[in-house]
C-alpha cells in the first residue's frame, strides 16, 4: 500500500492529551498508541471524551496540553493529510445540495489528492450508482458510506471512524465490520469509536477504553477478559458430546467449572486454556468461546457504570 | 502557495456544484434591471417635461446617466457582501468546515482562498449588475430622447470602479461572515445595515454639515464614491437642501478595504481559530 510518511502503516501516539472547558476536563491526562495492521476499538461511554480526543488528533481542537501525532506528526504539519489519515467524524458533513462526487471532488482539488481517486473512494463504499445524486435525499447509512469514502478518498495508512456503526441497519453493520476488518488486513491503522463494546467486540483486535476524560484500559480486546480489578476474571463457555469427559479434563486442569443448559461455564480462564485442557484428555468439543456477557461486564466496571 | 491554489480551485468548484451562485445573480439582474428600467423611465420623463410633475414645475435632477448607471452598486452591492457572507458562514451552518479543515488545516491559506473567490465573485457580480442598469437605464434615457452617454470616457471610467467596488464588497462579506459564522444571523445583519440602517443614518446625517462630515465615512457611502455616483445624488438633487459631502473615490475605495480588514481580522482572533466541534 502507498505510504506517505515513508513508513508501512503509522502509529497514532497519544501522549498526555489534556483538553480544559473551563473548569471541566473533557479529556485528561490521555496517553495511548495505536498500532498499524489492526482494529482499534476506541470506547467509552457517551460524553467519556472520544470524539474530543479524535478532533484534536486531526486539528481540529487545540489541545490544553500534551501531543497527539501520527508517526510523530501533527496532523497540522502533514504535507497531504488526506493521503496520510481518512477521517469520518459525523453524518451531517454535507452541503444537502451537492452530489456525492462534487463533494468529494470538493476536497480532493483542497487536499492535492489526484481526480481519479474520487471514482476509487466511491466504490470502495458502493456508491456509484448514487454518485450523482443529491446528498439531501440520501438515507442515513449512504451519508455514512459517504462518510467512510470520503476518509477513503486520500488512500490514507490510518483511518479514523467516529462511531461510524451508529444508525447502521444490520446489514450495514456486517458489511461495515468486514469492510474494517480488509482495511486492517492490508496493513492500515484503523481506529472506530463507539460507546458500546458489543457494537465493535467482533471487529477489533485492540481496545482503548476511557470514561470521564481519563483512560481505563488499553491492550488486546483478549486480554480485557483477564481484566480483573474487582475480581470476576473472564469466562468461557465450552461444551461438549460428552459432557462427563469434559469435565474430567477440566478438573485434570485444575479448572473451576459450573454446569449450566447450554455447556460448562469455566471462570477465571481463556479459551485458549480451556480448549488446551480438552485438546490434551482428547475430548471432542462442540462448542468453545469468550463468555462475551462477561466483556461487557468488565467494560462496564471499567468505565464506572455498572449499575453501582 | 499551492495549498492557495488548490484552495481556490475547491472554493470555485464548491460554488459552482452549488445554487447559490447564480439565484443570487439572477435575483441581482431581475432587481436591477426593473428598478433601472423603472425609476429611468420616471425620471427621465420628468426632467423632460413628459411627465407631470406636482404644481407643474420640470424638475432638473443634472446628469441623468451616471446615478442611474450605478444603481449597479449603489442598490446591487448587498449581492457580493450576501455572496461573501454565505460562502463563509455556510461551512459552519451545514457543518462542512470540518472536512475542510481536515483538507487544508491551515485555516489562514483557507481564508485567503475565500477571500480571493469573493473578489472575484464580486467583480462578475460587478459586471453583471452594470450589464443589467446600464441596459434598462440607457433605454429608458433614450426613449425620452436624453443621451446615454455610452461613448464618454467618464461613463466607462465609473463601469471600471464599479466592478472594483463589488470585488471589494466580496471581501467585506468574507469578513462578516468569519465574523458572525451564522447564516441566518449574518443575512439578517447584512440586509438591516443596508437596506435600513445605512439609508436611513445617510439621509438624517445630510441635514446638518458635521454629521454629514461623519457619514461620508459609512460603508454605503464609502462605496458610492470610489463608484462617483450614487442614486442619493438624485434625491439631493430633488430636494435642495441637503447636504453633500463625499470622499475621493482612491479615499473610498481604502475606506472599503479598511472595513472588509477589521470584520476579518475580528473574525480571525474570535471564530476562526476556534475548536471545530
Amino acid at each position: 500500500m502507498p505510504t506517505t510518511t515513508g513508513l508501512p502503516g503509522a502509529t497514532i501516539e497519544i501522549a498526555g492529551l489534556t483538553k480544559r472547558f473551563g473548569r471541566v476536563k473533557a479529556v485528561d491526562d490521555l496517553t495511548f498508541s495505536v498500532q498499524p495492521g489492526r482494529v482499534t476499538g476506541f470506547l467509552g461511554p457517551n460524553g467519556a471524551g472520544k470524539t474530543t480526543t479524535l478532533r484534536m488528533l486531526l486539528g481540529l481542537e487545540r489541545p490544553s496540553s500534551g501531543k497527539a501525532t501520527l508517526n510523530g506528526v501533527r496532523y497540522r504539519r502533514l504535507r497531504r493529510p488526506l493521503m496520510t489519515v481518512g477521517a469520518a467524524l459525523e453524518a451531517s458533513s454535507f452541503h444537502p445540495g451537492r452530489s456525492a462526487r462534487d463533494h468529494l471532488r470538493v476536497y480532493a482539488q483542497a487536499g492535492r489528492v489526484p481526480a481519479r481517486r474520487i471514482d476509487d473512494a466511491l466504490a470502495a463504499v458502493g456508491l456509484i450508482e448514487a454518485a450523482d445524486r443529491r446528498v439531501g435525499g440520501y438515507s442515513l447509512g449512504m451519508r455514512q458510506r459517504l462518510g467512510l469514502a470520503f476518509a477513503l478518498l486520500g488512500d490514507p495508512e490510518v483511518l479514523v471512524l467516529d462511531e461510524p456503526i451508529n444508525g447502521l441497519d444490520p446489514e450495514g453493520i456486517r458489511w461495515i465490520r468486514h469492510f474494517l476488518r480488509g482495511l486492517a488486513a492490508q496493513g492500515r491503522t484503523v481506529l472506530i469509536s463507539s460507546h458500546l463494546l458489543s457494537e465493535v467486540q467482533q471487529s477489533v483486535d485492540d481496545v482503548i477504553i476511557i470514561a470521564k476524560g481519563r483512560l481505563r484500559y488499553a491492550g488486546t480486546l483478549a486480554g480485557l477478559g483477564a481484566q480483573s480489578p474487582g475480581g470476576t476474571a473472564p469466562s468461557t463457555i465450552v461444551d461438549a458430546p460428552r459432557r462427563d469427559d469434559l469435565a474430567q479434563a477440566l478438573s485434570a486442569a485444575q479448572l473451576g467449572f459450573e454446569r449450566s443448559h447450554s455447556g460448562f461455564v469455566v471462570r477465571g480462564a481463556s479459551s485458549d486454556e480451556v480448549g488446551r485442557a480438552a485438546f490434551a484428555a482428547g475430548v471432542e468439543l462442540s462448542q468453545l468461546r469468550t463468555d462475551t456477557g462477561s466483556l461487557e461486564d468488565t467494560f462496564l466496571r471499567l468505565v464506572g457504570e455498572d449499575g453501582l | 502557495m499551492i495549498g492557495f491554489f488548490a484552495g481556490v480551485r475547491s472554493e470555485f468548484t464548491k460554488i459552482f456544484t452549488t445554487r447559490l451562485w447564480w439565484s443570487l445573480a439572477l435575483v441581482l439582474v431581475l432587481y436591477l434591471m426593473a428598478l433601472t428600467g423603472g425609476l429611468g423611465l420616471l425620471f427621465a420623463g420628468l426632467q423632460t417635461g413628459a411627465i407631470h410633475a406636482r404644481h407643474g414645475l420640470v424638475p432638473s435632477f443634472g446628469d441623468l446617466a451616471p446615478p442611474l448607471y450605478s444603481f449597479a452598486t449603489s442598490i446591487g452591492y448587498v449581492f457580493p457582501v450576501l455572496f461573501g457572507a454565505l460562502i463563509t458562514a455556510g461551512e459552519w451552518g451545514y457543518q462542512t468546515i470540518t472536512p475542510t479543515f481536515l483538507a487544508n488545516p491551515h485555516r489562514y491559506t483557507v481564508l485567503w482562498a475565500k477571500i480571493v473567490t469573493a473578489v472575484v465573485f464580486g467583480a462578475a457580480y460587478g459586471a453583471l449588475a452594470l450589464a443589467a442598469s446600464v441596459s434598462s437605464g440607457a433605454a429608458a434615457l433614450t426613449h425620452y430622447g436624453l443621451n446615454a452617454e455610452l461613448g464618454d470616457h467618464a461613463t466607462w471610467h465609473l463601469f471600471g470602479r464599479a466592478v472594483i467596488a463589488m470585488a471589494l464588497w466580496g471581501f467585506v462579506g468574507v469578513g462578516l461572515g468569519v465574523l458572525v459564522p451564522n447564516q441566518a444571523a449574518v443575512i439578517v445583519i447584512i440586509l438591516a445595515f443596508t437596506q435600513f440602517v445605512e439609508p436611513l443614518l445617510r439621509l438624517g446625517a445630510a441635514f446638518s454639515v458635521e454629521t454629514a462630515g461623519a457619514a461620508k465615512f459609512l460603508p454605503g457611502a464609502s462605496s458610492d464614491a470610489l463608484v462617483g455616483a450614487s442614486f442619493l445624488d438624485l434625491q439631493n438633487t430633488a430636494e435642495g437642501a441637503m447636504v453633500v459631502d463625499q470622499l475621493s473615490w482612491q479615499h473610498g475605495g481604502v475606506m472599503l478595504v479598511i472595513y472588509g480588514a477589521a470584520v476579518t481580522v475580528i473574525g480571525c482572533l474570535t471564530t476562526w481559530r476556534r475548536d471545530v466541534s
